[in-house]
Parts: structure tokens; sequence; C-alpha cells
């Protein structure tokens, strides 16, 4: 039975989407991400840094093998998040961008009100737009109404590593939203993937919780296991909750009674 | 004349294309955007396309980043 993940016109078999920051090598980053079985990956735009041509070159290690998502990471205002999002297209030649516009240096919380406005010109001009937003059920709302074709809503503040710290709205995010809803940032280890999956979230992305880990290509492959039993979980329905015990093995036939 | 590129002055000579302006400071040929005066220009234009005094240039390439 296919189970795969639709966003739009795109069609992906992995729920796991990696970034590419904050690995020790490339080397090490391209195990993680083969490990973790994703499909899509994300890159950030910056200024070249001239002389350092002979420099690391992520490019080279992600093109032909993976989808990739170009970020607006670090913009905070809608006019640098559009111009980061066409200066990516320019380069890749994709509509695809995950636009990120942060309102708060310290939290890294996004500008609702500037990714609103971000998104819109963005669909616009034909983009492929996937929002990083709060978990804020009204927020992803509007977002899908001007034609976004999933949400990210966080789970916790970027880099955080804390997991999903309000799963009640989530939930309601997943259920308010007829698009992919991708639990973005603050997931900080296998079990938060598992838990988000469960849930019934679509998919998860995450960089720092791999690339910070330990051993970030077995915490990868850890990655790819939770996603795949968080994923069959919420698909095989979890038993109701219920407060006081009830006995698994029978009653019936107990010596001494 | 005076051009800005990626935030730094810098001399160059009337009548630099994009594309010559490129290659004096070593960018690499593939895996980059330029964007003059906030507009993006194509990289079809880069031979073509001459700057004038006082025009900001941003050259850009990706990065890992989440």
């Amino acid at each position: 039975m296919s189970d795969a993940l639709q966003i739009g016109d795109y069609t992906f078999n992995s729920r796991v989407m990696l970034g590419t920051g904050k690995y020790s090598t490339l080397d090490q980053m391209d195990e993680a991400l083969a490990a973790s079985g994703t499909e899509v990956v994300t890159v950030a735009v910056r200024r070249v840094k001239f002389g350092e041509q002979d420099g690391p070159d992520v490019l080279s290690r992600l093109q032909g093998k993976y989808t990739i998502l170009p970020n607006t990471a670090g913009c905070t205002t809608a006019e640098e998040a559009l111009r980061t999002a066409r200066l990516a297209r320019e380069i890749l030649d994709t509509p695809l961008v995950k636009l990120e516009v942060i309102g708060c240096p310290k939290t890294l919380y996004p500008d609702s009100a500037a990714t609103l406005l971000a998104a819109k010109e963005l669909v616009d001009d034909g983009f492929v737009v996937l929002p990083y937003i709060t978990d804020d059920p009204v927020a992803c709302q509007r977002l899908v109404e001007l034609g976004c074709p999933a949400v990210m809503p966080l789970g916790a503040p970027i880099g955080s590593g804390l997991g999903i710290q309000n799963p009640a709205n989530i939930r309601i995010i997943r259920e308010l939203v007829d698009v992919p809803v991708i639990v973005d940032a603050g997931v900080g280890a296998a079990s938060d993937v598992a838990i988000a999956l469960e849930m019934g979230v679509d998919g998860v992305l995450l960089n720092t919780g791999v690339a910070a880990a330990q051993d970030p290509i077995r915490m990868a492959t850890a990655v790819r296991h939770a996603a795949e039993a968080g994923r069959l979980s919420f698909l095989a329905g979890r038993m109701p909750r219920k407060l006081y015990a009830t006995a698994s093995s029978p009653l019936d036939g107990l010596i001494s009674k | 004349m005076k051009v800005t590129v990626n935030g730094e002055a810098r001399e160059v000579e009337p009548g630099t294309t994009i594309r010559g302006l490129l290659d004096a400071i070593g960018a690499p040929a593939a895996g980059i955007a330029v964007e003059v005066n906030h507009e993006i220009v194509r990289k079809a234009e880069h031979p073509a396309r001459e700057l004038r005094d006082g025009d900001a240039v941003e050259v850009v390439g990706l990065v890992g980043g989440g």
C-alpha cells in the first residue's frame, strides 16, 4: 500500500526532511542524509566569500540525489525573504522555498504577519511556498488560504531540541488544514520524530537534532526508523487512553479462587 | 568608478560587465546568483550587462542550513 507524502505536485516516500547545516564535515553530512532516508534537504542562501571558491561546496553533494529546498533563514523582513527566495530560484531553478521570516533573534520565532505577507507575494510569483510558522492554527489556516501546499509549524524554538511543546495545537492544526503539516524546529531526537508522526502530522524537518547529536549518522538512522514507527503507529490507530487498569491476562481460571 | 560587492566598496573600470566583475573577483562559475540594486540579473545577461557607478551588487550561493 502506498503511503506517500504529497506536497502539491511533489511526492515523497520519506516523511523526514533534513537540514544540511552544522555538520562537522561534508562527508558526515552525506552519510547522515543517506542514513535518514530523506528525500528533501534544506539549504541557505548566503553571500559568496571570494577567494574561497575551492572551499566546501554543499550543492554538488546534493544535486541529483535530493529535492533541494532552499530556505530564507535569517531574513527578518518580508522583503528580504522575497529577495532571498528569488535568488535561490535563480540558482536552483526550483519553485520550492521554505519561507522563514524571523521576528525575534532570541527565540527565532517567526514574524507571522511578515510571513503571511511574504507567502502571498511568493505564491503570486509562482513559488511553492512551505512556510515555517508558529503553532498557531489560525496562522496556518491563513497560509493555506493564500495557497501554501503545506504548513510547517514549529515544535519548539529552532535548535532548542525541546520536542513538541504544544501537542494540542499541533493536533488542532492537523485537524483544521487539508494540506500536509510538517513539524519544523525543536525536534531534538528520534523519539520526538516518532511522537510527531504518531500524532498524525505528515512529516518532520530537523537539522540540529541530527547534526548536533554525538553521532549524527546513528541519530539519522534512528530518525528514519522513528519516522517509520511513528507513521505506522498512527496508521494502526492507538487504543483509547483510560484512567484505570484493565488486565491483559484472563481473570478466569486463577488458582485458589 | 565605485561599486559595492557584497557590502564592500570596490573600484572597477568603466564598462566592466557583471561577467567581468565575477571573473575579477574569482566567483565560482556555477551555483551563484547575482543581484544589482535588488534586481536579479539572469546569468545569460552577465556578459552584456555593464555596471554603473554606485551599483550595489550581491553575489550569493548556497550553504548548509536548516
